[in-house]
């Protein structure tokens, strides 16, 4: 449909822009704090016209094994999520195996079951298996939130691809695991990427996770070190402000070069 | 495909099953993790429950059953009844919240100006950013003392005295519940965006021809063409909202007093604080039991709009 026509376009425009500066001052703030100087909190100005960035030195200092974890964690639930779910939502989508529905119906639910159930749990098991303090242990876990989320959202878009190609390659002789590599995954690459997207962010953003499933310092995702941070008694704004950014860049980085991909699982994993 | 041939062929049973034990393959690594990693949990919470499991329970590995304790323990616990009350305002406080304002920017950016999609997609980036980001964020700018939402009520003088946004048990709830808000917006306007666009604008038309305009029009085409978007919306926020935990924790840890303290939190609470996983699994399945009512009414009502389209 055509979108509704307006009388004053650049006025409207003025006005989104003044919303948006709204919503997202606070993520200006930030960046402003992180180039405040350290300890001088109380004059933090409205423009960093003179920016600081030692507190960007200390957050690496301090932070930055931490952000080399949570790299590691989010790209090892990233990679599982998609390995695990792409097979899965193919079979769903195009092989007619009986009882499939049970199967969307459960992933479905998943989604809604809140986490600190799943941690509650996890904590109990890993224990005794040595998991607890582990990145395989942090990778298995933050990869609940990727995987039905992969599986939905690659399944949404299998449904609609003509099975037909895949049957004629079946009559050629191609085996099942042979139509799926070379023919099923690349012409899904679009929410292939989707899905590994939001499972990345998913893991790097986790928290839940990583405060109960860690307990040292040595594997600490940087989203538990914010916290750390923040919790100190004599906190340091603008390193942890520092911490902040550096921790958004990936969602950031992810908005800028991978828009549409962005916006398909937003809208994807809701509603179908 | 069927193949139609009668005469039996030798192997052809062997070579089916091996054809389905190859497709059954393509989704055994799901539902192994899917059982691990849910159906385990749901399972060891629900025998949690009933047990008498804490801090000894890790080292002896004893843990005695001791029916349902947990759950009186629980349900007569004044800080659960505060949780509770909590979770209802925190989530009907948010979604409110949420709704309204991410309507109104949705209706907004559905008008056609220069710029208005890039403006759109910007307004993503809250939700983007990890929960615990955005807390630390905030506890900055609600900071009592140099933090800037303060300041500038001061310089434009709408307070006189600073205020202990999130120190104080009279405002930790609202700064939390205002703070979610901001989270959700973009993930509002995103679906009542996508189910704005759905709407043909010829209903527009016909509907300006017989004098229905602006507020007319919104209540008597947009409300009701956008009511299954509507459902799944507030539905899907709803158990978004009973899940939040990073956020809370981040700002005010449940505090101050348990002001803010959530099912989700004091789950948190009882099984890593105080060690007892028995009633932090208890809490759990009663914040379970709710999430899942509103997930049947969510899958419901997101077949009920699939089948409109």
């Amino acid at each position: 449909m055509t979108p509704m026509r307006t009388s004053h376009p650049a006025l409207h425009t003025v006005i989104g822009i003044v919303l948006v500066a709204v919503m997202l001052f606070p993520v200006y703030w930030m960046v402003n704090a992180s180039l405040a100087p350290a300890g001088n909190a109380l004059n933090t100005q409205w423009f960093p016209l003179d920016p600081d960035f030692s507190g960007y030195s200390r957050a690496i200092a301090d932070q930055g094994q931490n952000l080399l974890t949570s790299l590691i964690v989010a790209v090892g639930a990233c990679l599982l999520s998609v390995v695990i779910a792409a097979p899965c939502a193919y079979a769903l989508a195009q092989l007619n195996i009986r009882g499939t529905g049970v199967l969307v119906f459960f992933v479905l639910i998943s989604q809604m079951i809140p986490g600190i159930v799943i941690a509650n749990a996890l904590y109990t098991a890993y224990s005794p298996l040595g998991l607890i303090n582990s990145i395989p242990g942090l990778i298995l876990a933050d990869a609940s939130q990727g995987i039905p989320f992969a599986i939905l959202i690659m399944r949404a878009y299998l449904e609609s691809f003509p099975s037909s190609i895949v049957e004629a390659a079946r009559v050629d002789g191609c085996g099942h695991v042979r139509a799926f590599w070379s023919i099923v995954l690349p012409v899904s690459k679009n929410s292939l990427v989707t899905a590994a997207i939001f499972s990345f962010l998913f893991a790097w953003s986790d928290f839940l996770m990583a405060l109960t499933l860690t307990t040292g310092e040595t594997i600490r995702p940087v989203t538990l070190g914010l916290y750390t941070y923040i919790g100190t008694n004599d906190t340091d704004w603008s390193a942890v402000m520092s911490t902040a950014v550096l921790s958004s860049l990936p969602a950031v980085i992810l908005m800028i070069i991978a828009q549409k991909y962005i916006a398909a699982g937003a809208t994807g994993g809701a509603v179908k | 495909m069927t193949t139609t041939t009668d005469t039996p062929r030798p192997g052809r049973d062997a070579a089916r099953r091996r054809d389905l034990l190859v497709r059954i393959g393509f989704i055994v690594p799901a539902v192994l993790y899917m059982l691990a990693f849910f159906g385990f949990p749901i399972l060891k919470n629900i025998v949690m429950s009933f047990q008498a499991y804490d801090f000894a329970t890790f080292f002896n590995g004893s843990a005695p059953f001791i029916g349902l304790e947990n759950y009186a323990a629980t349900l007569s616990d004044p800080i659960f009844l505060r949780a509770l009350r909590n979770t209802g305002l925190f989530t009907v406080g948010s979604i409110l919240g949420q709704f309204v304002l991410g309507m109104g920017l949705a209706l907004y950016f559905r008008k056609r100006f220069p710029l208005s999609g890039f403006l759109r997609s910007l307004l993503l980036l809250p939700w983007l950013l990890p929960m615990i980001v955005s807390a630390a964020v905030w506890r900055w700018i609600l900071e009592q003392d140099n933090g800037v939402l303060n300041r500038f009520l001061e310089n434009v003088g709408l307070i006189s005295e600073p205020i202990p946004w999130l120190v104080s048990s009279d405002t930790a709830l609202i700064a939390v519940i205002g703070v979610y808000i901001w989270l959700g917006i973009p993930f509002n306007v995103v679906l009542l965006y996508s189910g704005l666009q759905s709407i043909p604008e010829e209903l527009y038309e016909a509907g300006a021809l017989d004098g229905a305009t602006g507020w007319k029009a919104f209540r008597h085409i947009t409300l009701p063409m956008l009511r299954p978007v509507v459902s799944v919306v507030l539905l899907l926020g709803v158990i978004y909202t009973l899940k939040v935990l990073d956020l809370i924790i981040g700002l005010t840890g449940g505090g101050p007093a348990n002001a803010t303290q959530t099912l989700a939190t004091r789950s948190y609470e009882m099984s890593f604080v105080e060690f007892d996983f028995g009633q932090g699994a208890a809490l759990s399945n009663i914040l379970i039991v709710i999430a899942l009512a509103f997930a049947i009414v969510y899958l419901r009502a997101n077949a009920r709009a699939a089948k409109k389209g």
